[in-house]
Formats: structure tokens, sequence, C-alpha cells
């Protein structure tokens, strides 16, 4: 685990122990070399750092406040602190990622940007990016998502991207990272792969927790400064998994501090109806990495089932799978039910819409309050949740 | 039987070798086993059998569309199996073309036995580059498997040299940035990515991607060793009104691409 914390991981290709790599066409190697080296480049440069930690305070408006949630807290019977990454430049933790790869890109040369989303923060984020910058943007999206994440795709088209709809597979983010990939691989000499979460092939996931990990870098010192100790606990959802690595990494040395990632647990893991990688999959290698995947016994993908379109991944980030299979993160899955539940919890007592996607992070914390009552207990609110309140009304039967 | 015995025929034929891709499975398992021995009866000298998968990331809309219909048919890895051996039978030698995945969940060292127990030649892997693929070529030395990677316009002269050094069998020019499927125009920048692998290898070196009728077929094979055709051979069988028909398009097209690697100009 000091290997992780100190940075060392990945390896040089990638590896976090056996998982991560590059399992792509050989045609996508030289962008990745390319980027690898512009990222670390990036690391050490101290311009680039000055400028990147000017767009986060300027833009994006990090630091995000650590707010003490009394209310829900008396609620659930443990002190929550919420990590506000909902309060960020529109609206979710993924403009830290995408300011900075947007950075890297202009730094690189390339004049094109694209992206897959699945909730549409991510791609709202790189939209965002993509017009401050004056980069061509082009937005993968599920039909499915796109469905049921409207005001998403209208923000990106205001912004001034092109939201081209995915209709293969299960229409949604994984069919979204496919076209990406294959338009990538076409188009690699003037484009820029913006990827959204720490999944991928390597450079991707070390660098989007680099670019995320300020998260818990900020909360870490936050909770000393409110509470003059290190939280008990610290949660996040887990998709594809970049709020939670960004928020873990800066803890990952604390051994006090217990990690915890929820799984978008859907119907319920046994029911086979989830997006729970790691509590409901198995090995294998997904969007060029080695990595939990939910597959069937010949290898093929399963899709994915999760009300919250952000989650609904089969597969999740190499780090992730490295953590659990150390024992120094601990991963569960949350259902549909009990998220939304939280998300209730959370609008009525504190006033606060959080995404359904972060709703996760606080079903866990509220399920671990039972079993650490009085404890400190720090969420990442990853996202706020004005688009998903058709979803919400729907489920509630809110007209 | 390794896949070079059709590159040297080919070779001593004084021409490139022929060498179609047909998925697996599709439309049916029975079909796509039609199909591909009637490619190889029209003249094909080597046979890439591709194992549908749900994520094909290197694959164009064509040859998406087949696995799909394919994985809607219920296709399981052992029907891969049990069509190579059918395949094989026909006389020439069979490759699988796989993302990696599949071999992986399988057992890499278990699929390798079982692909040269069923008469194939070896695999070659779009997604798996020599970086990764320490199992795998442990599993094809010990079953004496051919292992085929890709290389693409992109790649570096030391890649390309690393790359060709894991190879047996032939290495693969991949022609275009892209994904697969039937082109206009032949690549322009194939002829000069041939020339780089051949500074770094021995091996016969096969162009693919974009190469859909005669034509195309002779101008590729006046430079390369090997003339891959893949997205063309399944839209023959997509767009066909059923099976007998598909087989006839499949004859049609292979004869014609035969002829035109018999008419480069070399």
């Amino acid at each position: 685990m000091t290997a992780s914390a100190a940075g060392l991981l990945p390896d040089a290709a990638g590896h976090f122990g056996p998982y991560g790599g590059r399992f792509v066409p050989e045609a996508l190697v030289a962008a990745l070399d390319e980027l690898d080296a512009a990222y670390r480049h990036a690391l050490a440069d101290e311009a680039f750092q000055a400028e990147f930690g000017r767009l986060l305070r300027d833009y994006a408006g990090t630091p995000s406040r650590l707010y003490d949630a009394t209310r829900v807290s008396a609620e659930v019977g443990a002190r929550i602190l919420l990590k506000r990454e909902d309060l960020n430049h529109t609206g979710a933790h993924k403009i830290r990622n995408v300011l900075g790869q947007a950075l890297l890109t202009t730094h690189m040369g390339k004049p094109r940007v694209i992206a897959e989303t699945g909730a549409g923060q991510h791609g709202v984020a790189t939209a965002t990016a993509a017009a401050m910058f004056g980069l061509e943007c082009v937005v993968y999206m599920g039909e499915e998502d796109i469905r049921r994440q409207a005001l998403n795709v209208t923000r990106m088209r205001l912004l001034g991207a092109t939201v081209v709809p995915v209709s293969t597979g299960s229409r949604t983010l994984k069919d979204a990272i496919n076209e990406a990939l294959r338009d990538w691989v076409s188009n690699v000499d003037t484009t820029h792969y913006l990827l959204g979460t720490v999944a991928g092939p390597h450079p991707f996931p070390a660098m989007v927790r680099d670019f995320a990990r300020g998260i818990g870098v900020e909360a870490r010192q936050q909770c000393l400064a409110l509470t003059g100790a290190l939280p008990d606990a610290v949660c996040a959802c887990v998709g594809g998994g970049s709020n939670a690595i960004g928020l873990f990494h800066a803890f990952i040395a604390d051994e006090t501090v217990a990690l915890y990632g929820f799984e978008a647990g859907g119907d319920g893991v046994p029911t086979g109806r989830h997006a729970a990688s790691i509590t409901g999959g198995a090995v294998g290698v997904l969007h060029g990495n080695r990595t939990y995947v939910l597959q069937d016994e010949d290898g093929q993908t399963v899709e994915s089932h999760s009300i919250s379109a952000g989650l609904d991944y089969p597969g999740v980030g190499p780090e992730h799978a490295w953590l659990h299979d150390a024992g120094r993160a601990r991963y569960e899955a949350v259902t549909d039910a009990e998220a939304m539940d939280a998300f209730r919890l959370l609008c009525r007592t504190e006033g606060i819409i959080p995404a359904i996607e972060s709703a996760h992070a606080l079903a866990g914390a509220v399920r671990l309050a039972r079993s650490m009552p009085g404890a400190t207990i720090l969420v990442n609110l990853s996202g706020r949740g004005d688009k998903d309140v058709a979803t919400a009304g729907t489920w509630f039967g809110i007209k | 039987m390794s896949v070079a015995v059709a590159f040297d025929k080919a070779r001593a034929d004084g021409r490139a070798a022929l060498v179609g891709y047909l998925p697996a499975g599709f439309p049916t398992v029975a079909g796509a086993t039609g199909a591909i021995r009637a490619m190889v009866e029209a003249g094909v000298d080597a046979v890439e059998v591709g194992l549908p998968y749900s994520d094909p990331v290197l694959d164009g809309p064509v040859i998406q569309r087949a696995a799909e219909i394919a994985l809607r048919g219920g296709f399981r890895t052992r029907q891969l199996l049990s069509t190579v051996e059918e395949v094989a039978a026909a006389g020439v030698p069979v490759l699988v073309m796989t993302y990696w995945n599949p071999v992986e969940r399988y057992g890499v060292d278990a699929f390798a036995r079982d692909l040269a127990a069923a008469g194939g030649a070896g695999l070659i892997t779009p997604d798996l580059i020599p970086d990764e693929a320490g199992d795998w070529l442990a599993a094809a030395e010990a079953h004496g498997l051919d292992r085929v990677f890709l290389v693409a316009p992109s790649s570096t002269d030391d890649r390309i040299a690393m790359t060709a050094h894991a190879c047996r069998g032939f290495v693969y020019a991949t022609s275009v940035m892209g994904v697969t499927g039937a082109r206009e125009h032949t690549s322009a920048a194939a002829p000069a990515l041939v020339e780089r692998v051949r500074r770094a290898t021995d091996l016969p070196v096969g162009v693919g991607l974009g190469v859909r009728d005669r034509a195309q077929a002779a101008a590729v094979g006046a430079y390369a060793d090997g003339v891959i055709v893949g997205s063309a051979l399944v839209r023959c069988l997509l767009d066909a009104a059923d099976l007998a028909e598909g087989l006839a398009a499949v004859r049609d097209l292979t004869a014609e691409l035969a002829a035109g690697v018999r008419a480069a100009r070399r």
C-alpha cells in the first residue's frame, strides 16, 4: 500500500499489481506514449501546475467546502461531513480532471477533444473546458442515457459540443466508450480522448487520479481543521471510480481511516441486474485495462443496470481492483432503493439535492453509521442532482 | 499448420496470399462454416475466423453488426473451436482473430491447447500488444501456434521491430489509422509501413483494413505478401436475402479478389 500512497503505483507500464496495463490496438500506442510523456512532464512542470491551480481556483471554484451536515448526522447517528464537489463549476468533481486534460491537450497541440459520457456530467465538463480553451468537442453518449439525462444533453449543445448518440449494445456508457475509442483510433493525430474516469489504458488511470486527487488532499486538511482529527471513514460512490480514487488517494497512508467505495447495486447483486463490478464481477479485460468486469462465462461483457447513469458501467478502475485485493479499501453494493432513500434524506434534512451517483455514497455512509455510531464519516458529495430531477420525480411519484 | 505454409505457397506462385476473414456464428454457426468453406473453395489461401465479442473497439459497423447477430443467436466460445475444426479440414491454414478477454476468460493455456487440438494455426490479437502478451507467447510456444500482432502507421520503428520479433506466421500491417471496413481508396500510408516492417523482419507482411475489390487486392498485392479482406466479405452475408445468396456472393467476391492478387504487378 505504501507504494500506492507514495505515488509509485502504477509501474512504468501502468500496472497496479495484476491490474491496469494497456490492452489496445497498436495504432493507439504512440498516442498513449505521447500522452504519458506530456502528463509526466506536466507533473513536474511548475508552469503547468501553476496554470492548473489557477484554473481550479478561479474557474472551477475549488477548494470545494467541507460541510458539517448536522441535520443528517442527527438522523443517522454518526457525524457526516460532506465534501461539496457538487458546488464546483459544472456541478461535479469531473471538472478537475477535465481542466487538467484540456490543458494537456493544448500543450500537445491537438485542436480536438472527444469524450464519452454516462450521466452527462463528464460530457458537460468537457464541453465547458473545450469552449474555454477553444477546442472542437465531440461527446459520445448512449441513446438510453440521452433519454434519461436530457438536461445535460442540452447543456453540452449550448456549450458548442456535438453530442453523438450511440445506438449499439446497451446504448449506455460502455458503448459510448467503444465509439469514442473508434473515433480516437481514426483521428488520433488531431484528437485527444479526454477520458472521464480512472479506467482505460495507461496512463489514464494514473493521470485522471492525479488530476482528481485534490479532492482528498483538500478534504483531509479540512477535516483536520474542522474536527482536529482525521475521519474514521471516507465514502464515495464507484462507477469507473474517479471521484472515489480522488478522495481515497490522500488517505491511503492513514491506516486509521477506513476507505469505502459503494458500487451501484441496481435491483440487488443477487438479481444480476446491477453495476457492481468488484462485488459481482470477475477479473477480465475491458476498455484497455485488466480489472473487475461484469462478464459471462465466455468473457462477453454483461450489460450493467443502475438507476444512476453515471455508475451504469460494467468495469471499474484498475487501482480500485488493486485496493480491493490488497484489502486497503472495502467495496460494497448499494441498491437503487437504498440510494433513493438517501437522496430523499439529504433533500429533506439538509436542503441539498445530490446527484443519484453521490446518493449511493451517502446511502453507504448511512449503512456504515449503524456499525460505527458516533464516528466521523466523510462523504464525497461528488455531484449535484439537477440532472436527476425527472428520474427522482418518477421514482417518488412526484409530478 | 502454420499460416507460413500459405505465404510460402503464394510466394512460390509469385504473388501475394489472399487471407479472408469471416466471423464464427454468423449468420448462424452452420452458416458461418458454410461461408468459410465457400471462401476456401473460391480461392483464399488462409482463413481468419473471428470470435464474436460484445465490445469490438477496432471494428466498424459491418463486423460489429455480424458479431451482434452471432451473440444474439447465443454464440459460445466452444462453437468457435468446433468451427475451426470443421473448416481446418478444408485444407488451408485457419487463424482465429479475437479480442483478448474471451481468451483470458477461457484460460490462455487451455485456449491455446484446444485451438491447437482443433487444427487452428494460431491467433491474431487486435487488442493485445506484445507488451502484455507474456502468457499468450508462452502458451503459443508450448502448443506450436502462430501469433500475429498488429502494427500501424503510427508505430515507431522500435515498436515495429519489437512487435515483429514477437510474431510468428506473419506481421499484420493495418493500412490506415481507423477501424475495419471497406474504403473507396486503398491507403497511401500502407506501402511505407510495409517497407518499415520489412526492414525489421523476414516474416511475411499482410495488409488489412479497407480492401474490398479486385483492383484494390491487386494494388495491395503488388507490395505486400498478404492481402487481408474482412468487412467486404462479411457484407456479402449481411446484405443477402438468404444464406444461399450470401454464399454465392462470398464465392464471387473471393474469386474476384483471388484474381486480383494474381493480377498484381510485382
